[in-house]
């Protein structure tokens, strides 16, 4: 496996232009020869599948929900960045560059992070221009705000709601080629494979949730939208139908892994409340804007946050990072929350949390200006917790939130599978080590709206459609039994569910679930040790092995069972989080989220070491019980200077 | 807590239902709604019983998959909340509670509690967008959109489409739902273009789909949970009124 990416040459801020006037073009007419799918339809396979149907393409659209709406891109709360520099705080699209390239600590590719600054006003521009209803001044302009990592004013928001809005922005794009009969949405379908067929990805195997039928569509590329994996951790802000399956079948069909232990733990969510959490609920990072974090001074102080004095209060960004204070980034608020607690000062039930407090902005500004910033927060806080966010402070802990290891991909956003593109929190591109807030859904819709439609017609110019498709002609799109490898991969994945199936044994998927998500926080969350990584890569194939023999699922595959769903991602978990904990013990340095208690500064800061892990780790696939193979790509760093990343 | 369920089971569409009793004994006031199902679950699992099913995803409130009725109100009895939002302190020790699915002729049931809302797909195809492809769109500055107006809009965008409104409504009506999408769209200067043809198309692919007419009860607002106004039907039907006697229909 070579792992060319593809960068072009010439000066950073060329790069993309120079690329863009290399790329093939398919003019619309012949573009209707060639089908396209794409699976998941969130931010980026919803405008993905949208633009590629406006061009001519024929587009599968395929989302294990009951619609393309409800990806969970759309819990996005606080924003989306943009270099736009309205506010003109003295921002630019260099700034935006540089401030993501040190936000993910050293750790993602120039090129593609500097691509993703000069394309995020377009975002905006596009968005408006469909009726996203950003929050506006009362001159009519748009508004913009703060994000922790950042000194200007660059986010764009609508409401705590930003995510809906965009994403239904995308949804309605994609709506309308629906209607135009360029795309077809399959709703409640679920990918189980990919297919790859002559070493290119020609299709995949999807599961009807209703029918429970098996079948097999093929295109001429695929496209993976489908998220990120910190639902591994069971307790997370995901949506408890986000998984890994659908990346974690292609790395098993030979797309590679880019650091898959590069997970983000966000500082703000609201603390675990009983052994009965299914999900934690995420406070916006948009609240430390104007709220305070804080916890005693004193180890074991009980008394109600009013009781305290400020004196005695130790408001522990503000001190440790006076230049950013509460607007420190994310890895680095999470880290300095879990510290305070475990010197024993956390707040309520457990000491795990920490105070975060409106108390002074609310006497600033008043209670109407907090209520319209985040109105919908406080009643969200209220609803979760009984308690009144405007009398006492929110009470928030770490929960897994991001993850910013995905599928390799090239500039291109293609995998190491040719035809197979992965794009949005899936791939690993442009976060490095730690993603920057609003800065998710600026590369979503960056990938879908502007690149990937350039790269995959790049890529489809350059072959003849797949003659088995009956060219433009819509035939049923169960058609792929062309190729033996169809077959092969659709029996394999009917055999894993009659598999899943057959166990019958005592315990529930959620149980061993519950299990795997505990020990990757403990060993593998916040704070990693060699020893813990270690206990963990014994202990993941025990219980996988218990898994596959006492676990049980009721009903059958050809029926609505959301038991049987489960237990495939659970299952497709038990693997992946041995590839996760391998990355994890690998990469001896500190970087970003990726915190190994061993390599620490004196006080306490991520240490990295740029002289042996300056690389993105690509770990393939092998083969069933064959080691995994590391690859790497060196990072280099051309505009920004490799510097200690300090907040203080 | 103790609470007694009386779930409504259904295999699938071609199958009568029924109501089947189960005890939640060991529930705490913090759960969730839906946590406490998922506990009654976990219990059915082990009595080898089929586990009930529903639609569920973010758990926040957002994403709009939740549609329980409970007690015979959409989403529980608070107001302004999805059922994963309801917490289970709202209930009384030793109540019974009953659950049925959203009952609507659009909305077919696929199994126990789940049910088929692909309609608002459709209603949504209709011409509940903004026709601009990627790349076409001008500097958003040049927009300039009055605060007051994109309050509103975002007002009536908030919408989560979970169907809640055509539940509560007596007429299996889904007006509000259309209603914020057409008013969303209408109140700001993109939406102007195509907004007489938009309110034609949109309304008359709901009628198509079988809801019902609105006859003013406002209970799809009292269930709504983002508690989006009736003023909005409103403005759609003076869309509609204005848009009727004037637009042209596009070939379909």
């Amino acid at each position: 496996m070579s792992l060319d990416a593809r960068i072009p040459p010439g000066p950073l801020p060329d790069k993309w232009d120079a690329c863009r006037r290399a790329l093939k073009t398919v003019r619309p007419e012949e573009a209707k020869n060639f089908r396209v799918l794409v699976v998941g339809t969130g931010l980026a396979g919803a405008s993905a599948a949208a633009t590629l149907a406006e061009r001519g393409f024929q587009v599968e659209a395929f989302c294990f929900q009951d619609s393309a709406r409800r990806a969970h891109s759309i819990a996005a709360q606080g924003g989306i960045n943009a270099a736009k520099n309205y506010p003109k705080d003295g921002d630019s699209i260099e700034r935006l560059f540089h401030d993501t390239i040190k936000g993910g600590d050293f750790r993602s590719r120039e090129a593609n992070v500097y691509r993703l600054a000069q394309v995020s006003n377009a975002i905006i521009d596009q968005c408006v221009a469909q009726g996203v209803p950003f929050a506006r001044e009362y001159d009519g302009h748009l508004a913009n705000r703060s994000f922790g990592g950042v000194k200007v004013r660059r986010t764009f928001y609508a409401r705590g709601q930003t995510g809906q809005q965009l994403l239904l922005g995308a949804y309605q794009a994609l709506m309308r080629q629906v209607k135009a009969g360029r795309v077809r949405v399959h709703p409640r379908t679920e990918m189980l494979d990919v297919v790859v067929a002559d070493g290119e990805a020609k299709g995949i195997v999807v599961r009807d949730l209703v029918s429970g039928a098996v079948t097999t569509h093929a295109g001429d590329a695929v496209v993976l939208a489908t998220g990120g994996y910190s639902t591994l951790y069971f307790l997370s802000t995901n949506a408890k139908g986000c998984n890994v399956t659908a990346t974690h079948r292609a790395w098993r069909r030979g797309a590679a892994f880019a650091n898959p232990c590069f997970t983000q733990i966000h500082p703000t969510c609201i603390p675990v409340a009983g052994h009965h959490q299914s999900k934690l609920t995420l406070m916006s990072e948009s609240l430390r804007n104007d709220g305070r974090i804080w916890v005693p001074k004193r180890t074991g102080d009980q008394r109600p946050p009013d009781q305290v004095p400020d004196e005695e209060r130790d408001y522990y960004l503000e001190r440790r990072y006076p230049s950013y204070g509460n607007l420190a980034p994310r890895d680095i608020a999470s880290r300095a929350a879990k510290a305070v607690c475990d010197e024993g000062r956390g707040v309520g039930p457990g000491g795990q949390g920490v105070y975060l407090d409106f108390r002074d902005a609310i006497r600033k500004l008043g209670r109407p200006t907090i209520d319209e910033r985040y109105g919908n927060l406080f009643a969200m806080y209220h609803e979760i917790t009984d308690e009144d966010a405007y009398a006492v402070p929110m009470r928030i802990y770490p929960a897994p939130h991001y993850t910013m290891g995905g599928l390799w991909v090239d500039y291109h956003l293609m995998s190491t599978v040719p035809g197979l593109f992965v794009i949005g929190e899936a791939n690993f591109s442009d976060h490095g080590a730690n993603r920057l807030g609003a800065s998710a859904l600026m590369q979503g819709l960056a990938d879908g709206y502007f690149i990937l439609p350039l790269t995959l017609a790049n890529y489809l110019a350059a072959r003849p459609p797949t003659k088995a498709f009956g060219g433009g002609s819509r035939r049923p799109a169960q058609d792929g039994a062309e190729h033996p490898a169809f077959g092969e991969a659709r029996r394999g994945v009917q055999e894993r569910t009659q598999r899943l199936l057959a166990v019958q044994g005592k315990r529930t998927v959620d149980e061993f679930h519950r299990e795997l998500g505990k020990l990757m926080w403990n060993e593998c969350g916040m704070s990693r040790t060699r020893e813990g990584l270690s206990r963990a890569l014994a202990a993941i194939p025990r219980l996988r092995e218990a898994f596959w023999k006492n676990v049980t699922v009721l009903g059958s595959g050809e029926e609505l069972n959301q038991a049987l769903e489960k237990a495939g991602r659970v299952a497709d978990y038990l693997e992946f989080a041995e590839l996760v904990c391998q990355d994890a013990l690998h990469r001896e340095e500190s970087c970003g989220g990726h915190f190994r208690a061993e390599h620490q500064t004196p006080d306490g800061e991520a240490k990295r070491d740029d002289a042996n892990f300056c690389y993105v780790a690509a770990w393939q696939f092998a083969g069933e019980g064959k080691p995994v193979v590391l690859h790497h790509e060196p990072l280099t760093f051309e505009a920004v200077p490799l510097t200690v990343r300090s907040y203080k | 807590m103790r609470v007694t369920l009386r779930v409504w089971r259904q295999k699938d569409a071609r199958s009568p239902g029924r109501f089947e009793r189960y005890e939640a004994p060991d529930v705490s006031p913090d759960m969730s709604f839906l946590e406490m199902l998922d506990a009654v679950n976990e219990g059915l699992i082990h009595q080898g019983q089929p586990p009930v099913a529903f639609d569920h995803d973010c758990r926040e409130g957002i994403c709009g998959s939740c549609s329980m009725m409970i007690n015979g109100c959409a989403h529980g009895p608070e107001r302004g909340v999805a059922t994963c939002q309801l917490y289970m302190r709202h209930f009384k020790d030793g109540e019974t509670i009953t659950i049925e699915p959203w009952r609507a002729r659009a909305f077919p049931v696929i199994r126990d509690l789940v049910v088929d809302r692909s309609a608002f797909d459709r209603i949504i195809q209709a011409g509940g967008y903004i026709s601009v492809n990627t790349g076409d769109a001008p500097e958003a500055n040049s927009i300039s959109v009055p605060k007051p107006s994109a309050d509103v809009a975002m007002d009536a965008a908030a919408c989560i489409g979970c169907g809640a409104c055509v539940a509560a409504c007596p007429n299996a009506s889904a007006m509000l739902f259309v209603a914020a999408k057409v008013s969303h769209l209408a109140l700001l200067p993109q939406g102007q273009a195509e907004k007489a043809q938009r309110v034609l198309n949109m309304v008359e692919a709901m009628d198509r789909e079988g809801f019902g007419n609105c006859t003013n009860h406002y209970e799809c607002m009292a269930a709504c949970p983002k508690s989006i106004h009736v003023k909005f039907i409103a403005t759609m039907n003076r869309e509609y009124l204005a848009a009727a006697p004037t637009a042209r229909r596009a070939p379909r």
